[in-house]
């Protein structure tokens, strides 16, 4: 199963991006092998809107079925929903923590937006 | 002959300078008619209270999916520069309020799953104030797509006199939208870094559109001496210098327009005039 984490650079020590649609970057980490990628969101990163929108597209497009990230808005969060994507919060970590934490339960599913649109 | 009042940075005095000169012109018998095409907050009205007399609902066009006939090939998810579709695993999901209504996406449809539907953005109300007409238009509480509506605003108040078009501030679509198809832009600023950082962003895109301006200082007594710098070095005219003047600011904030209290500025607003109509000429 694919796991993706918006994430500030490309390595397991790197920050998790507390943004969902204009974090840098996402790791996309496979559960079972443990193996994992980044793949680049820095065209969205600088998109004049709908930017929570297209990374949830990326995401659907690349089989992830379950986010880690810091805050989604309404927007992300409603593709995100419609394709099953499974989203859990989580305060400021590396990925690697975050990915631990999620591994030992310690993350909460998020059932709604936690933020609305362009809360930064 | 339509006139344009622009400005990069907001609060210099566009609509200070609209009203006036529209009560100006008017006040000397001649047809006229003011435009607010700042739809986002309208305000021209205050210091007239027209009849309002008409007014038209506006709509944009946006996509909706017929889901049966969708086969989620995700070509209007492709095309959509705006990300107002996306296409996950044969649903597309629609996000009307980022449309700017090209139609791109109902054309590549392959299937003719999206049909075109509307949503409405504002409205143009029609007013008049003695001989002078008022057009103005609002936007929905809400709604971020302002140039059809301005666009609208303009064709209403498109009349055979003089035509005064208050302009939303920026440099962005909607100003570019309100400046468009005028015959001269005036772009108002103020003697701070501030005034004079809009002001060189508010050139660069008349420039752009290659419609003939000049510049006018509101409050000249303040700040510093570097918009008259810069105008000087760019070969630009100031055609109109207000200055710092507490009844003026009184007037404003009561709601009324300064040349009828203030007279002796109706010689600034006839000057302001010959000026603009030798600069459209040449």
């Amino acid at each position: 199963m694919k796991i993706a984490i918006s994430a500030n650079d490309s390595s397991l020590e790197s920050t998790l991006d507390m943004r969902f649609g204009r974090a840098p970057s996402f790791l996309i980490y496979e559960l079972e092998q443990q193996t994992y990628k980044s793949i680049d969101n820095t065209q969205n990163l600088s998109s004049a809107q709908g930017a929570g929108i297209q990374s949830a597209q990326n995401l659907v497009n690349a089989d992830v079925k379950v986010l880690i990230t810091g805050n989604v808005g309404p927007k992300a969060f409603q593709v995100l929903k419609t394709a099953g994507v499974d989203i859990y919060l989580t305060p400021q970590t590396t990925i690697q923590e975050a990915i631990d934490n999620f591994k030992a339960g310690k993350l909460t599913k998020s059932e709604t937006n936690n933020v609305e649109g362009h809360w930064v | 002959m339509r006139i344009a009042i622009a400005s990069g940075k907001g609060g210099t005095g566009k609509t200070t300078i609209s009203s006036n000169l529209a009560y100006y012109l008017s006040s000397q018998g001649q047809a006229t008619t003011l435009v607010d095409c700042d739809v986002e907050e309208p305000n021209n009205h205050i210091f007239f209270n027209p009849a309002w007399y008409g007014s038209e609902m506006v709509q944009m066009p946006v996509p909706e999916v017929e889901a049966e006939k969708c086969t989620g090939c995700g070509k209007c998810a492709e095309i959509c520069e705006f990300n107002a579709l996306v296409c996950l695993k044969g649903n597309v999901l629609i996000f009307p309020e980022l449309c700017h209504g090209c139609k791109g996406c109902i054309m590549v449809c392959p299937t003719s799953a999206l049909k075109e539907t509307t949503r409405e953005i504002g409205e143009v109300q029609l007013g008049i104030k003695d001989r002078l007409n008022i057009v103005q238009g609002v936007l929905r509480i809400g709604e971020a797509m302002s140039p059809p509506l301005i666009r609208k605003v303009k064709e209403h108040g498109d009349n055979n006199g003089t035509v005064i078009i208050d302009c939303p501030p920026g440099t962005s679509c909607p100003m570019i939208q309100a400046v468009r198809g005028s015959d001269f832009v005036l772009l108002v600023t103020e003697p701070t870094p501030f005034g004079l950082n809009d002001l060189k962003l508010a050139v660069e895109t008349i420039r752009e559109l290659n419609l003939p301006f000049a510049v006018c200082i509101n409050r000249s007594t303040i700040g510093d001496n570097k918009v008259h710098d810069y105008c000087k070095q760019e070969k630009i005219p100031i055609i109109l210098e207000i200055p710092e003047d507490r009844e003026i600011a009184q007037a404003y904030s009561q709601g009324r327009l300064f040349l009828k209290t203030l007279p002796h500025y109706q010689i600034q607003f006839d000057t302001l005039l010959k000026n603009i109509k030798e600069l459209v000429v040449c």
